[in-house]
């Protein structure tokens, strides 16, 4: 077994657990935590792929962004700090299954693949951010969803802002 | 001479040849190394933070009129010592109804968040941890999980005072956070890298402060922000909150949040010489590259003064007053400083060199003298509503 894949499978071991953790808690901000060690173990992830932009860009928008989520779980939600609640979603079955599916799909899929014993080819020696700069703003690759994407939450800021205007 | 030119990549070499000679396999070496690189760097951080308390206290003094530490060692320089001792003899308390494990981890993760910083910090041409070339980001990810040890402190505290501690620090760094994404764009738009080594490799002509004086001062206060320094300190308004978020820690628990904080100064005060002062760059070293660590560390000194500067001559602004300042007046000049720093840029970018330093200059100059000729207009209307020109006559009727 390879370093990488001794990394690869404690990461993996903890995303689960952080996962399972994260639905089965019944603090609303332990929630929030464990969902935070679960995105974390998927930034570890990206970087075990190679993929330091995305690693990063992951602990960003997703850590920095729950951290706010927090305030928001802690403020608007529960009364006292430390109150442990019932489970708002009684929806289990339903879940359960979709779950299942998900599982039997993937794993159907999983019997027919045929990749498990060869290896990665190594990353040609690129600036994979420089690449991906080019790539988003040429207009033969994807100039037009990176600028509908700004179009959209431009948007949404000005909906925003006229939302929470003062109207005199 | 080659010691000279690279030690570190000598001692590597030489540690690599030693334990292979041992037997050991190549990735064991390379994962001892990787550690004793990571201990060693992460030691000198810590002992460095032992002497910025000292250097810290003696400065407040000198700003305040007294004499700072001066019994302990020559010119008190092992009151530290001493500070630490009693840290450590404090009796540990976790408050009643505290959630044990985030409120111990929180400390930790602090202090880690500025440990994390000193992995992209180019000490010297041959001395930092990595070379990565996503580290503009990596600041801004690595203050997230800042922002979220600051958010478990105040939670896990089991304290009012201490969660509205949280809450402003929060909304402190998330807002503050923006300024600093643009401030860290215009280095990286200048040099065309995103590594902070690459940044520092192309100020070896002129330093960017010299063509950006704008963008530096905009990181700099954002660095303040960042910082929960005065005059952005709310999180510990006296007065209002106790002491903020650590209101409810003891020992060292609490020193390990006053010295994250002197180190993240620090840190911040290392980042602006790195990314506008020409970090290790000065006179002769290209020559002798061991003469940039002494150049980084004077420079990155003095930008801890003038943080320390700030703090101590400053006081606390209102928190309407500090989220009015970012989002009506830092951001908007941002993004104005932003884009006419990339329209200049590219516009004088086949020039020669004067030509091209004298013109993004003048564009600062003009972009400063319009905020300047605004801000004095906004502030004259402001006046004239919250105070109206009495008018003859009125008030005898």
């Amino acid at each position: 077994m390879s370093f990488v894949q001794i990394v690869f499978l404690v990461t993996a071991l903890s995303i689960l657990i952080a996962a399972v953790r994260m639905v089965t808690t019944g603090s609303m901000v332990h929630a929030a935590l464990w969902l935070v060690a679960t995105l974390f173990g998927v930034a570890v992830l990206f970087v075990l792929l190679e993929a330091p932009f995305l690693a990063v860009v992951q602990v960003v928008i997703y850590i920095g962004a729950i951290a706010i989520m927090f305030i928001f779980a802690v403020m608007l939600t529960r009364r006292e700090m430390l109150d442990k609640g019932p489970q708002l979603n009684t929806k289990k079955g339903i879940a359960a299954a979709l779950g299942a599916v998900t599982f039997v799909g993937l794993a159907l899929m999983l019997t027919t693949w045929e990749g498990f014993d060869s290896y990665a080819r190594p990353m040609a020696n690129v600036d994979t951010v420089a690449r991906l700069g080019d790539a988003l703003l040429s207009p033969d690759a994807y100039l037009l969803p990176f600028e509908v994407a700004s179009v959209l939450l431009l948007a949404a800021l000005v909906g925003s802002v006229y939302v929470s205007i003062n109207k005199k | 001479m080659q010691f000279l030119q690279d030690p570190i990549g000598v001692i590597a070499a030489w540690l690599t040849g030693l334990l292979t000679g041992w037997g050991v396999s190549a990735l064991v070496t390379q994962i001892i190394l990787a550690t004793v690189g990571i201990v060693i760097l992460v030691s000198a951080a810590m002992l460095l933070d032992i002497f910025l308390v000292w250097v810290e206290r003696k400065v407040v003094a000198r700003f305040q009129d007294r004499l700072g530490p001066n019994r302990v060692g020559p010119f008190g320089l092992f009151q530290p010592f001493a500070d630490i001792i009693k840290l450590i003899l404090k009796e540990d308390i976790t408050p009643d109804g505290a959630d044990k494990l985030l409120f111990n981890m929180a400390p930790i993760l602090s202090m880690a968040s500025v440990l994390l910083l000193w992995a992209i910090l180019p000490i010297a041409s041959f001395l930092y941890g990595i070379d990565l070339n996503v580290a503009m980001l990596y600041i801004i990810a690595v203050g997230a999980i800042g922002t979220l040890s600051i958010i478990m402190a105040g939670w896990a505290s089991n304290n009012k005072f201490a969660l509205v501690g949280a809450y402003r620090m929060v909304a402190n760094l998330i807002s503050y956070e923006i300024p600093m994404v643009i401030a860290l764009l215009i280095p990286v738009m200048l040099s065309g890298s995103m590594s902070v080594v690459g940044i520092t490799q192309a100020q070896s002509g002129y330093w960017y402060f010299i063509v950006t004086p704008l963008g530096a001062l905009l990181f700099l206060i954002a660095a303040i922000a960042e910082l929960g320094r005065s005059p952005f300190d709310l999180n510990e308004g006296e007065s209002e909150i106790v002491a903020g978020y650590h209101i409810e820690y003891t020992g060292m628990k609490f020193g390990l949040f006053y010295a994250g904080e002197l180190l993240h100064a620090f840190t911040f005060g290392a980042f602006i010489s790195v990314l506008f002062f020409g970090g290790w760059h000065g006179p002769w070293s290209d020559k002798y590259p061991l003469l940039g660590i002494l150049y980084f560390f004077v420079k990155a000194m003095f930008f801890y003064w003038v943080i320390m500067w700030i703090k101590y001559t400053v006081p606390r602004i209102r928190i309407d007053h500090m989220l009015y300042f970012n989002w009506k007046f830092l951001t908007p000049f941002g993004l104005a400083l932003l884009m006419t720093t990339a329209i200049v840029h590219k516009l004088l970018s086949n020039s020669s060199q004067p030509v091209y330093i004298l013109g993004m200059l003048l564009a600062n100059l003009i972009l400063g003298w319009i905020t300047v000729e605004i801000l004095r207009s906004v502030s004259r209307k402001q006046r004239v509503i919250s105070e109206p020109v009495p008018t003859v006559g009125a008030g005898n009727d």
